[in-house]
């Protein structure tokens, strides 16, 4: 029967909504005296998830940037650098005589390192579920602000002082760490190892242990606010997908990244103290170093405890803007809400124990290893489940083909793409051919590195009048998906061959191999690929400040018809997000299209026909 | 707030606008806090396991942590295990003292809170002092450090042929398992020597090896990590201690919660000490 709901969006808010007397205590409204206060040291959530948000931009530029020197190194071993020199000073070795210009080999793998680091924590970790917890928790759950303001204030600024250690490393006089971003001993524990090893891994350490405090102090609060400080009405089932994803996620950073900080003391007590923890029986230079008893895998099983975890702390925020996004942009209901949550929170359990399917070619014991095999296969389930409900939400929808959502349903392919090698990888027998070759280097960019980025992608479109209350321009954004999509694949498809091949992740040149030599062009091709997608990529930053600026102004709350309640506050919404009383909640999030209304927001309460259908 | 007067049924706990768990977000962050830090130490522990399990042999509790820190091991009227147990039983009855501030701050009985928080502190201190006191011994008198660990523990029968004036002689016996402590004099280590007297190296002289290096490694950073703990916490109790007494607690609509969540903080890491206890004193 369909029957169509009228309500006035004020008069409903006003009678029907929450109220936390908000105005009987002011001290809301002190934070945002001066400049300083309301947009540097902000405790406003909204200013934090755009500081988090920009900061990671700068890095993901940094990290960029460097994968293009060293793709210029791997496709064009040959040619002169030396036009980089005035930016990279003396790590570009120039030939006296020729005039041509050499990556220093030694900062080359500096440069791999740093990329990988910066990526996986400052802008995939920081950048995507700092940038939208901060902004759509409190939006969507229906409250004034993060349970502890000043926390999530100390959060971000712990990870802009993470940051600045990790940059004043790039310009010491040994240069940053080059040890690969996983940090294993004895590369890591012994200064004297490589010139990446000495002062540059110091600052690695402090900074990620900076960024650990940053990590709990976000997460901490995430969870609190999702638990104590939802609206009336909102109940667990009726958050946005959105809200669950960021929810587990921050619990799984909760519980991993502690470990992870434990591993990096004990490495620090190595490496400052000599203890022997992650070391025994170790010579440089043909001279016997005086370390016994301890072993460089108890490393590594720290390090994956969180390092595992770690891919589904940027994967989880990325699938959940990706269901929000595809169900408002295809105007229909998430196909199988519950079981998307259900597959969310299976995830989130077998994450925590896969973690040594990183350590098959490490000398961990075979039998040990069924049992990582096993549960890593297993992931596949919940993945395929989510898949599945992504693509029966289009199904049939009346899909707005906007820039968020192509990133949305590019992050499926990708998702796609990437999570059938993880079946191959997660076979301890496939991964001692596959294992540390350019296969696993393919599989992890597509499913977590590229895929996350679509993610975050996706929500920045979609979020972008929220944050700045002006619209992206669309042109820009839909060629800035396809040269993405295309680019992307076009870098990382071609990987798979090299790495069956067997061709070494890693290393500084291949042409100097002839096994490798054949795949030259292929390495060039790649190196084009890259170099367009990164031009795509500053495309999106121009477009960015751009619209910021002089983007399609916002004019109507909510622009996009959608259901959540983080379009029913102001367009510049100050500090406590909505001027009166918080909305109540009454029904899901995804009344896309149900009785011939083409969406029913979450506040307006439920008609008696749909009161009868629940109670059944 | 309004809600908070009228009963919530069992369902509508969870239906937002209320707190689930009846805990307020300080409660509840103090949890977490607790939650992510009782995985740290679940990480230092694990590490202490692996690395203690892949150690042929291991220093014997019973023989390093002798009655009093006064004392060398070996030596006569050695009664182990007792300085460690009175430190553990100092460091939990402050976690009864601080049950009572917390029961005291419920009744809003501001001297009451006073007086338990301080015997909590003292207890804290008591502790740590403790702890000095045989951080102390192992350093100074039995000169353990980061990197050398004197405390062995025989993997082969024998018999010394050299005596190192306290509790060995020469012709002292001993078999697997049986410990033993590497004096050093004269700024120099005197491993004794030996002579094996079963199996397949019977007859040949060897000298006392040092005991597993990670032994004082992990007891001195795990220890160490856990001390830190409880002087955050002796510091943060005073902390709030001072706020109790100049009353600001008492005008507050929550009244005494911060001495609540400092208690949630200071029995947890009376908890985390039952588990270096057992690992580091029983096992």
């Amino acid at each position: 029967m369909a029957s169509i709901i009228t309500y006035d969006e004020k008069k409903l808010i006003k009678e029907d909504g929450f109220d936390d007397h908000f105005h009987e205590h002011h001290h809301g409204d002190k934070y945002q005296t001066g400049f300083i206060f309301k947009y540097i040291f902000s405790m406003d959530h909204k200013i934090i998830a755009r500081q988090f948000l920009i900061t990671g931009m700068i890095w993901a530029i940094i990290g960029a940037a460097m994968s293009i020197v060293f793709r210029l190194q791997l496709g064009f071993p040959e040619e002169s650098l030396a036009w980089l020199k005035p930016i990279l000073g003396r790590w570009i070795l120039l030939n006296e005589e020729t005039g041509i210009g050499t990556l220093d080999p030694q900062f080359y793998y500096a440069l791999v390192t740093m990329h990988g680091t910066i990526i996986v924590f400052f802008v995939l970790t920081a950048g995507l579920s700092g940038t939208f917890s901060n902004l759509l928790i409190p939006l969507q759950v229906g409250a004034r602000d993060m349970a502890s303001p000043f926390l999530n204030m100390l959060s971000y600024w712990f990870f802009f002082l993470a940051g600045a250690v990790m940059m004043y490393s790039l310009f010491l006089n040994t240069g940053p760490f080059s040890g690969g971003w996983t940090g294993y001993p004895p590369l890591s524990a012994l200064p004297q190892a490589s010139s990446g090893s000495a002062g540059g891994m110091t600052l690695w350490l402090v900074s990620l242990v900076l960024f650990v405090v940053s990590v709990l102090l976000g997460g901490i609060n995430y969870i609190t606010t999702i638990l104590n400080l939802r609206t009336k009405g909102m109940s667990l089932w009726k958050m946005p997908l959105t809200i669950w994803a960021f929810f587990v996620t921050a619990i799984i950073g909760l519980l991993s990244f502690p470990v992870l900080a434990s591993g990096f003391f004990l490495l620090m007590f190595d490496r400052g103290l000599g203890t022997s923890f992650y070391l025994s029986d170790i010579f440089i230079a043909g001279q016997a170093l005086d370390y016994v008893g301890g072993s460089p895998i108890l490393y590594q099983h720290l390090f994956w405890f969180l390092g595992h975890p770690e891919v589904y702390i940027i994967i989880l925020p990325a699938m959940g803007i990706v269901s929000e996004v595809l169900s408002v942009h295809a105007r229909k209901p998430v196909f199988g809400y519950k079981a998307m949550v259900y597959s969310i929170l299976a995830i989130a359990f077998l994450s925590f124990i896969v973690w040594a399917h990183h350590m098959f070619m490490s000398g961990v014991n075979p039998f040990l290893s069924n049992f990582f095999v096993i549960f890593t296969l297993i992931i596949a389930v919940p993945s395929a489940v989510k898949v599945f409900n992504w693509i029966t939400t289009l199904w049939g929808g009346q899909i707005r083909l906007n820039s968020a959502m192509l990133f949305a349903i590019g992050f499926i392919s990708l998702f796609v793409s990437g999570g059938l090698t993880g079946i191959f990888l997660g076979n301890s027998a496939i991964d001692i051919q596959m294992h540390d070759t350019y296969f696993v280097v393919a599989h992890f960019h597509i499913v977590m590195g590229v895929a996350a980025m679509f993610g975050m992608f996706a929500g920045i479109y979609h979020w972008f009048p929220k944050m700045f209350g002006r619209f992206m321009n669309e042109t820009l954004g839909k060629i800035h998906f396809w040269m993405t999509i295309i680019g992307a694949y076009a870098i990382f498809w071609p990987m798979h061959y090299l790495g069956m091949a067997g061709v070494p992740r890693r290393y500084y040149r291949f042409d100097s191999f002839e096994a490798f030599e054949q795949f030259t062009a292929m390495n060039q091709f790649i190196t084009i690929a890259a170099i367009i997608t990164f031009g795509a990529s500053i495309l999106f930053v121009v477009n960015f400040f751009y619209s910021m600026n002089y983007g399609k102004k916002q004019k109507v709350r909510n622009p996009y018809g959608a259901n959540t309640l983080e379009w029913t506050t102001p367009i510049e919404a100050g500090h406590g997000n909505w001027e009166g009383k918080i909305p109540s909640v009454h029904r899901w999030p995804y009344d896309y299209g149900k009785d011939g209304n083409e969406f029913i927001p979450q506040y307006v309460p439920l008609t008696e026909e749909e009161k009868l259908e629940e109670s059944h | 707030m309004a809600t908070e007067s009228t009963i919530i049924s069992e369902k509508e706990r969870w239906d937002g606008g209320t707190r689930p768990m009846g805990a307020s977000y300080g409660k509840l962050m103090m949890w977490y806090f607790l939650l992510s830090d009782a995985f740290t130490f679940s990480a230092f522990l694990i590490a202490y396991g692996a690395l203690r399990v892949s150690n042929p042999s291991w220093p014997v509790p019973d023989f390093v942590f002798q009655l009093l820190p006064e004392s060398l091991p070996g030596e006569a009227g050695g009664w182990p295990l007792i300085f460690v147990t009175f430190m553990t039983f100092v460091l939990l009855f402050s976690s009864y003292t601080m049950v009572r501030a917390v029961q005291e701050g419920a009744r809003e009985n501001k001297q009451g809170v006073t007086v338990w928080m301080v015997w909590t502190i003292i207890g804290g201190l008591g502790f740590l002092g403790c702890q000095a006191w045989e951080w102390n011994t192992l350093i100074a008198k039995e000169h353990m450090t980061v990197l050398t660990n004197p405390f062995g523990a025989h993997v082969e029968s024998g018999v010394y042929l050299e005596g190192d004036g306290h509790d060995i002689t020469e012709g002292t016996t001993f078999v697997p398992g049986d410990p033993y402590l590497i004096h050093k004099y004269e700024g120099e280590y005197h491993q004794l020597k030996y002579r094996v007297t079963e199996g397949e190296e019977t007859g040949i002289v060897k000298e006392q090896s040092f005991g597993p290096r990670a032994f004082g490694a992990l007891f001195f950073c795990i220890t160490g990590f856990h001390g830190f703990h409880v002087l955050s916490g002796v510091v943060f109790l005073l902390i709030i201690l001072i706020n109790v007494i100049s009353g600001n607690y008492a005008k507050r609509k929550n009244g005494y919660e911060m001495v609540e969540k400092i208690g949630l903080y200071w029995h947890f890491v009376d908890l985390v000490w039952v588990f270096v206890f057992l690992l580091f004193y029983l096992l």
